[in-house]
């Protein structure tokens, strides 16, 4: 290098340059490249070890035919409303009740939150054993004189998925509802009282005013709730490992199993690409309107 | 409104006595509170009820469980369950407890947590205040990536852990806490550096310091608070793994989580509820030490980073 010569573009902010290598490979390798070869090779067959020996779709067909995924995606979906539904609106409701000036505030917020503290393991075990129809709700009420009472959802494959929604609900709340008050601590103290001086009741003005207003803050829960679902693994494993029989399965423990137990791992990689394509479908357009509008993070 | 007047402490009575100021008073036992107190205290209990159901079944004898009911409080206190919890509950042919996964979770925890926070602040450092061409793009590249489904990333992650030969070892599982914790904590920095003066950065130029002078002088010891939210939602965070703790690892590394569920889930022996539950408890108490330790800060950490999902 002569020093009469401008410095080489690559040389400026050499430093900086340096100090992001581990961004650049995460980016690069883990997340661009560990991405592109799972989708490459969910076009193989590969089955012990990932060998490029493609076979076209026929993973897809494959796993569009086997029982056990067309079992997990509808566990996904019901699960998914559930959570989506109920989260939203228990967490809505939380806040705007946190948010009426009350005391101990701090209190109820802590308790809200705790459980979000806790693992999916912690939580899925704690409601297997409440769950459980010889010692837990069921076997308390019987208890108490009713004696055909029924609630065994982790033993009883139609609704074991409401089972472990129950558990995933009690578990994400808490962390909704913080989102929710924050975005109401956001709002317009006068909205309120322009609202009050029209006589506009309550229920209305949170309806057609503030939520309305919060929209952002919708949008940014709706994503966070939605990327969270698709990622459901360990609260199954803990509850109930998939059971009884195939039926509390998702997609996230079946890429695992395929992938780790069954060495199929051609299967692993076409379910983990529609999971992927799944995400997509949510996150795209939600980074374009974030990210691609204006330039600002 | 009649059982309203009979009500009122004396001292507002003799205000009343003035002429009626300031706003109208509120009764504390009026309907609209009784239903707000009301709705929250049911809700609150409804969360804690599992908290006290595991604190009690931990405490209870086997016989006990077996009569009573699983929300009575325990006739005859028994620590037992959580001695055998720690030190004697098997997975497997191991019979040493959980107190092998705690601290393989410690081993796992603090590296990762000093690592993944080291690169993330230079890298937040790096993209506010230094940016070079390109930057922006790789930073973007990140955040998507943080949504990605880790299940698509897991297979590619074993290949390379395997070439560099740190497959089910604990540096291996210290680089994938590090990998997956940087889009968050990246971003988390980045926004905390950008909204520092600017002067503060230039006056430091002028000075003639440089890039790693300045983050050591100046940014680090300015960022304290972010440092230590990044810290709680890290230990939280990794402590709670199971993925990839169970993918990286092998059974004599396995961290808490794992060793957990093996436990708890295991199909050989008679089940031991009044163990798992002391169990559960033991590996859910360092996450809810430092939730209760941390009060606000939690609130903040997971608020800006509630991007993780």
């Amino acid at each position: 290098m002569s020093k009469s010569e401008r410095p080489n573009q690559l040389f400026r902010n050499l430093n900086a340059k340096i100090a992001s290598i581990p961004m650049i490979l995460t980016a690069l390798v883990v997340f661009v490249g560990g991405t592109a070869w799972t989708v490459l090779y969910s076009f193989t067959n590969s089955k012990l070890l990932p060998r490029l020996n493609f076979v076209g779709l026929d993973q897809y067909y494959r796993l569009w035919s086997t029982p056990r995924w067309l079992v997990s995606i509808e566990n996904l979906l019901i699960y998914g409303v559930l959570s989506l539904v109920f989260s939203l609106v228990i967490g809505f409701v939380l806040a705007a009740l946190l948010d009426q000036k009350i005391r101990f505030e701090d209190t109820f917020r802590t308790i809200f939150l705790y459980p979000f503290a806790l693992s999916f393991i912690v939580t899925g075990l704690v409601w297997q054993w409440l769950l459980n129809p010889d010692f837990g709700i069921q076997h308390v009420v019987r208890d108490l004189g009713w004696e055909s009472f029924s609630f065994d959802p982790l033993y009883n494959s139609s609704i074991v998925i409401y089972g472990i929604s129950i558990a995933a609900l009690w578990q994400g709340t808490g962390l909704i509802m913080c989102l929710m008050l924050a975005g109401l601590r956001g709002i317009d103290e006068d909205i309120w009282k322009a609202a009050r001086v029209d006589g506009i009741p309550m229920w209305k003005t949170y309806l057609f005013i503030i939520i309305p207003m919060m929209r952002p803050v919708f949008i940014t829960t709706l994503v966070i709730i939605a990327s969270g679902i698709v990622k459901v693994y360990d609260l199954v494993v803990a509850q109930t490992s998939g059971g009884p029989g195939i039926a509390s399965e998702v997609p996230a423990k079946y890429v695992y199993d395929y992938m780790f137990f069954a060495q199929n791992l051609g299967q692993g990689f076409a379910a983990s690409t529609m999971m992927l394509l799944s995400v997509m479908i949510v996150i795209v357009p939600w980074a374009y309107l974030e990210f691609g509008g204006k330039k600002r993070v | 409104m009649s059982d309203q007047a009979v009500s009122l402490p004396p001292a507002t009575i003799g205000r009343e006595a003035s002429g009626p100021s300031g706003p109208k008073p509120r009764h504390r036992f009026s309907r609209r509170n009784i239903f707000l107190y009301g709705t929250l205290i049911v809700v609150a209990l409804y969360y804690l009820l599992p908290l006290y159901v595991m604190v009690v079944t931990s405490l209870k004898g086997m016989p006990e469980i077996r009569l009573g009911n699983i929300f009575s409080p325990p006739l005859e206190i028994t620590f037992e369950p959580w001695v055998k919890a720690w030190s004697q509950a098997c997975t497997g042919l191991n019979c040493d407890g959980l107190s092998r996964g705690f601290w393989n979770s410690v081993r796992i925890t603090v590296p990762s947590v000093i690592l993944s926070i080291a690169i993330a602040s230079v890298n937040g450092y790096a993209l506010a205040n230094w940016r070079f061409k390109g930057a922006d793009t790789f930073f973007v590249i990140l955040i998507v990536g943080a949504f990605i489904p880790y299940q698509v990333m897991i297979y590619p992650i074993v290949i390379i852990l395997r070439e560099i030969g740190l497959y089910g070892s604990l540096s291996g599982l210290v680089i994938v806490h590090s990998i997956f914790g940087m889009p968050i904590l990246t971003l988390l920095f980045r926004n905390y550096f950008s909204s520092m003066p600017e002067e503060l950065f230039r006056a430091a130029r002028v000075d003639g310091a440089g890039f790693w002078g300045i983050y050591l002088r100046i940014m680090l010891p300015m960022s304290l608070p972010i440092f230590v939210v990044a810290v709680i939602l890290q230990v939280t965070g990794i402590w709670n793994d199971f993925l990839f703790g169970v993918v990286y690892t092998r059974p004599d590394t396995y961290p808490m989580t794992v060793q957990l569920n093996n436990i708890v889930n295991s199909v050989q022996g008679v089940k031991e509820y009044n163990v798992n539950m002391a169990a559960t408890i033991l590996t859910g108490l360092v996450p809810l030490i430092v939730y209760f330790l941390s009060g606000k800060l939690f609130v903040r950490g997971i608020a800006a980073g509630a991007v993780k999902g």
